[in-house]
């Protein structure tokens, strides 16, 4: 798997580093999907990654909502 | 090597990639109904989105021996008026009578309302009424977890369905094993950015796979998707060992397996 993966994993790695920088320098850490993004990181630290950042961007609420939001999904949810 | 595509929107394609995905194996292709990118304005316009999909798409594929079949439904991305997607719903049970039509989808929840699982729940009812299979949409990204519980809560009160004929689709490693556990099949999109890569397929289907009720799919469409999604996935299949008996089944077998069990003759000579 290492050979196989290694230098995809290494460039997307580097792309994520890449992104802090460009929304640190931007200013735009105080956004909610970039604060929801830096606390999904957090999934890396145990098994089942994949699933754990999918579930720490997810919606957590239940129950259906009274109605649809305006405007596409877009990729985290702001849980403050 | 042949496949299925069970899951693309070819209305929104050109010839060249029906071409391509001839020339890649592709032998069957399956379009649900879907949101067009824009809301119709009336029920003709879903009439006629109903006769495209039935009567000129498999016109389409056939130039390329492509076999094509459908879904029938609205999608919940316009079942926020519920009224006017009753009206739609009308219009549906003479076009599931069609010998290329495999059932109702891709039907299901987009942003989690109310009104969209009434009207989510009144396609159920349709599709169990005409004894017919079932396609289900789940939500993106944030909304997916979510909607994928509610989804399968919903379908839990309805005594009489079995799960063995309700396909829900655009599972991910965090909702995929819920959707296998309750009994149902089980679609992974390949998408570039929003769903799956290949290789988070394959990591599925190596932890799954056994189970021999998922597939995978491009649902290509109008946005940023790609057609060949599929090969391509078979390609990562073969890096990762897989034996070409076990990719014929996940990329072939099943598809064939559940659509069969729509009544009407699909790929007869499969």
């Amino acid at each position: 798997m290492v050979e196989l993966y290694f230098m995809d994993a290494r460039s997307k790695l580097i792309d994520i580093a890449a992104f802090m920088d460009r929304v640190e320098r931007s200013g735009e850490t105080g956004d909610y999907r970039y604060r929801e993004f830096v606390k999904a990181l957090a999934a890396l630290d145990a098994p089942d990654r994949a699933e754990g950042v999918l579930n720490l961007l997810s919606d957590p609420s239940e129950g259906p909502l009274e109605q649809a939001g305006a405007g596409p999904a877009v990729g985290a949810y702001n849980k403050d | 090597m042949r496949y299925i595509e069970p899951h693309a929107h070819m209305v929104s394609r050109t010839m060249d990639d029906y071409q391509a995905m001839a020339m890649a194996g592709c032998r069957a292709i399956c379009e649900p109904a879907f949101w067009a990118g824009f809301d119709r304005s009336s029920v003709a316009g879903f009439y006629d989105y109903f006769c495209q999909l039935t009567e000129h798409e498999p016109k389409r594929a056939a130039r390329y021996h492509i076999a094509h079949y459908s879904w029938i439904c609205i999608n919940p991305k316009e079942a926020e008026d519920p009224q006017f997607a009753r009206e739609v719903i009308n219009i549906i049970p003479e076009f599931l009578k069609q010998e290329n039509v495999l059932g109702v989808g891709e039907i299901g929840l987009n942003k989690n309302s109310k009104n969209e699982a009434a009207i989510f729940e009144e396609q159920v009812q349709l599709a169990l009424d005409h004894n017919q299979l079932i396609l289900i949409h789940t939500p993106h990204l944030e909304d997916k977890f979510k909607g994928t519980k509610l989804t399968i809560d919903m379908l839990r009160q309805f005594g009489d369905i079995d799960p063995g004929r309700v396909m829900i689709d655009h599972v991910e490693e965090h909702t995929i094993k819920m959707v296998l556990d309750a009994g149902f099949w089980g679609g992974i999109t390949l998408y570039p950015e929003s769903k799956c890569t290949p290789p988070r397929a394959v990591d599925m289907l190596e932890r799954y796979g056994d189970s021999n009720r998922l597939w995978m799919n491009s649902a290509c469409d109008w946005g940023v998707s790609d057609p060949l999604a599929l090969p391509k996935a078979i390609l990562e299949l073969r890096k990762r060992g897989f034996d070409e008996a076990t990719i014929d089944r996940f990329v072939y077998q099943n598809p064939v397996k559940f659509m069969q069990q729509s009544g009407i003759r699909f790929l007869p000579d499969a």
